[in-house]
């Protein structure tokens, strides 16, 4: 049996695979319009934010070093750091999307959030031969997109009628969709070697300046699952040869 | 006039780290090894996120057991490695996390 891949069939799977983590993101984009015009930033530049910058976690600083009066000099390059992750994303996308034209990277590279890149990576693993997985991306990316848009309103409204909105505690949602992500994927013994070093290294490292912590845990984690990986695969190839060279004698005989 | 600059400058450098590595690196033939390297980014990169958030919601290493990001954080990894459900996941560890911090949290 071989199944019918479809443009709209994929953008549909990738819309759904991602209303989990469009679930994930909602109460984030309602405390970000809210704790923004709480904060001091007009409500045109919280939804203007949203639309142009799409990006969760640094709008949240963003907008809260703005409140603090930080220079936005400071800010840009904060941003700039928080986000350097997502070049490791792109970097992991990449040979997957390289034979799109830039009218499909254009739109994809500005909609690569976390959550679209988790999904998304996933389909792309897969080994069936869809040509239109591009489209799963398309699916997900807009939908991540409309979503925040839509929450970045009702925040920015929520927070000129309600005060202490900000104070539910519903940035722990983004907490727990990156758990229910993970935790699935902590399989292998270089998964978790690579788990294990980031959280202990992201801990240690969480005084530095600008999130700078979070790219050293992150290439503290890559690093030590590799080294695993290549300690392992010696090991297995080791044992293999010993196994081989145990058995070798016989097989001359055995033909 | 200062609003439209930070958002248009935070717009650009978000921008220019997203879009170069995804279309100009494709171009390119990457060694196995960073290949094998990026096959580590998700786990690495929302390890190094989410640990600190639940350690330490406000700065500083608590593990009290007020700390309900700490617990709310623990619920939802059972749930995660017993479920392998995303959805239930968020569900069960958010109604956790608030529960527990209505009755004990002092975080």
């Amino acid at each position: 049996m071989t199944t019918q891949y479809t443009r709209q069939g994929e953008f549909w799977t990738g819309v759904k695979d991602t209303f989990p983590l469009v679930l994930g993101a909602t109460p984030f984009g309602i405390i970000f319009g809210a704790v923004a015009v709480t904060g001091g930033l007009s409500p045109a530049a919280a939804i203007g934010m949203s639309v142009l910058v799409f990006a969760g976690s640094s709008q949240f600083i963003g907008a809260g070093l703005f409140a603090q009066g930080v220079g936005i000099g400071v800010i840009i390059i904060t941003t700039f750091v928080v986000n350097l992750r997502h070049a490791l994303y792109g970097a992991s996308l990449a040979p997957y999307v390289k034979r799109l034209s830039h009218r499909w990277l254009l739109p994809l590279g500005f909609w690569l959030t976390d959550e679209t890149y988790a999904v998304v990576i996933r389909r792309y693993q897969q080994p069936d031969e869809s040509p239109y997985k591009h489209w799963y991306h398309l699916g997900s990316s807009v939908f991540m997109y409309t979503n925040w848009q839509f929450w970045t309103i009702v925040g920015v409204v929520a927070g000129q009628q309600f005060t202490g909105l900000a104070k539910l505690g519903l940035d722990f949602a983004l907490v727990v969709t990156f758990i229910g992500i993970v935790v699935p994927l902590l399989v292998t013994r270089p998964m978790l070697a690579c788990t294990v070093v980031a959280a202990v290294v992201a801990v240690l490292a969480n005084g530095l300046p600008n999130k700078l912590g979070l790219m050293v845990a992150a290439l503290a984690g890559i690093a030590a699952g590799m080294l695993v990986e290549t300690v392992l695969n010696r090991h297995a190839a080791r044992n293999a040869k010993l196994f081989e060279s145990r058995q070798s004698p016989s097989f001359p005989a055995n033909r | 006039m200062n609003e439209l600059l930070l958002i248009l400058g935070m717009a650009l450098v978000t921008f220019g780290v997203r879009y170069p590595m995804l279309a100009i690196i494709g171009r390119l033939r990457l060694p196995d090894t960073a290949l094998r390297a990026l096959r580590y980014v998700p786990v690495a990169v929302l390890t190094a996120i989410t640990v600190p958030a639940m350690l330490m919601p406000e700065g500083t290493m608590d593990i009290r057991p007020g700390n309900s990001y700490l617990i709310g954080g623990i619920i939802a990894a059972l749930v995660a490695w017993r479920s392998k459900n995303l959805l239930l996941t968020i569900v069960v560890g958010m109604a956790a996390f608030l529960a527990w911090r209505a009755v004990v949290g002092s975080v």
